[in-house]
């Protein structure tokens, strides 16, 4: 076997309206990466393939050594799956469905499955029915957690949740990262739990990965300088800068390859640097996305 | 175990230089001793809720200052330098004067003006300490 908890190689798939294309995408082992896109850019798609719920037309699927979705029998044991449209049982209680995971999978932790309980704050006889959003997904979380795979895929999981249930939900799942055998992949369009807790970032886009990296790399090589321009001065185009907005005297430059030098190769043609700021994950989204859209109409 | 550390979402500085300030602080405060065992990265990063990378990026940079030494397999502990936290503590002061240079600088204060300047600080400091007693 070899490191890699998630592989895909050159997976496509085309629907009337819209198609995945040539996904290549890799989780190693002990790592949580957090798959980020706007709605519709095909994360659900994806993960909906590498759990082998959908058959790829083109292209490798290897989870946790097993290929997908052929061998997704043997795979699903230690794969912990959670995704807005599981359904749990209306008319029974959270203990009905804890006995019922508990019977099918022998890894199953009850100290731990209680200990969730506590931390979620919900109550083990409660039916189904008569709880909210935020109890439904803490549930269905728990069920999966207290299996404790080795594998956890979590398709947007913090979705439409108050910022305490958030964090609670994101406590535990860097709680799974002390295991270091243990990987998780989750999608959100919440940036700032992505940047919290991921070691590894992907963006997606009308079905196509637009990059994917250590998260320190995005925030190391993204940087927005201000720039001040002499009038008669044209600014230089310098490597590495992706985007200006100029306005009168003032600029705006966006780096996605930031270097030390920069600045002083700006103030070498007369123009002023004033500041270099770093960004956010969601402003290097964005502007990622931007990018990326240009490219393809260009 | 809680680690004590807060990480600030509002603070716009990078967490991992968040982490690496928190432990200098302490170890030159001296709750961290030169060569104590210090928490693993995963341990660490499980506490503060961070990705492992980011705590690993702090461990790597404080490393590389000689603040921290990392053993594969072994985990990390303070460095061994005595002295370490004082060190820490004149880096400290020494940052705080090139940025009082540095305004004074853009302000248009001479370096006879600034030691002048520095000089009544000291004394204010010193008048305000005597009225509390």
């Amino acid at each position: 076997m070899n490191d890699l908890a998630i592989e895909l190689k050159g997976v496509g798939k085309r629907y009337p309206y819209f198609a995945l294309d040539n996904i290549h995408l890799e989780v190693p082992h002990g790592q949580i990466m957090g798959l980020i896109g706007p709605n519709g850019a095909g994360k659900s798609t994806t993960i909906r393939i590498l759990m082998g719920l959908l058959q790829q037309e083109r292209g490798e699927v290897r989870v946790l050594g097993h290929r997908m979705p052929s061998e997704q029998i043997a795979a699903k044991w230690d794969i912990g799956f959670a995704s807005e449209d599981m359904r749990l049982y209306e008319g029974m209680t959270i203990e009905w469905h804890m006995n019922f995971i508990r019977s099918i999978y022998p890894k199953w932790d009850a100290a731990y499955a209680q200990l969730l309980l506590k931390r979620f704050g919900l109550r083990a006889a409660q039916k189904i029915k008569g709880l909210s959003h935020g109890q439904r997904v803490k549930a269905t979380l728990l069920l999966v957690l207290a299996r404790r795979p080795r594998l956890l895929v979590l398709d947007e999981p913090t979705t439409g949740l108050d910022p305490v249930a958030r964090h609670e939900i994101l406590r535990e799942l860097t709680a799974v990262m002390s295991d270091e055998g243990r990987s998780v992949l989750f999608s959100s369009h919440n940036t700032q739990d992505v940047e919290q807790i991921s070691d590894r970032i992907t963006f997606i886009d009308r079905g196509r990965i637009i990059s994917s990296m250590d998260k320190e790399a995005y925030l190391d090589r993204w940087r927005r300088l201000r720039l001040e321009v002499p009038l008669g001065i044209a600014l230089p185009a310098l490597p590495g800068i992706i985007g200006i907005r100029q306005n009168g005297r003032l600029a705006v430059a966006t780096a996605n390859v930031f270097a030390a030098d920069m600045a002083s190769a700006y103030e070498s043609t007369g123009v002023r640097v004033q500041a270099i700021e770093t960004m956010t994950l969601e402003e290097i989204f964005v502007a990622n996305v931007e990018r990326s859209r240009e490219e393809v109409e260009a | 175990m809680s680690s004590g550390f807060v990480i600030s979402q509002s603070d716009k500085r990078p967490i991992y230089l968040q982490i690496m300030e928190q432990i200098k602080q302490r170890v030159a405060l001296g709750d961290w001793a030169e060569g104590q065992t210090i928490p693993s990265i995963r341990q660490l990063a499980v506490d503060l809720e961070v990705s492992v990378i980011t705590v690993k990026r702090a461990y790597l940079e404080l490393e590389r200052e000689g603040v921290i030494v990392t053993q594969q397999g072994k985990g990390s502990h303070v460095a061994a330098i005595p002295g370490l936290g004082m060190r820490l503590q004149e880096q400290e002061l020494e940052k705080h004067l090139e940025q009082a240079v540095r305004l004074a600088d853009l302000l248009g204060i001479g370096p006879k003006d600034l030691e002048a300047r520095l000089r009544e600080t000291g004394d204010r400091r010193t008048a305000q300490e005597e009225e509390q007693v």
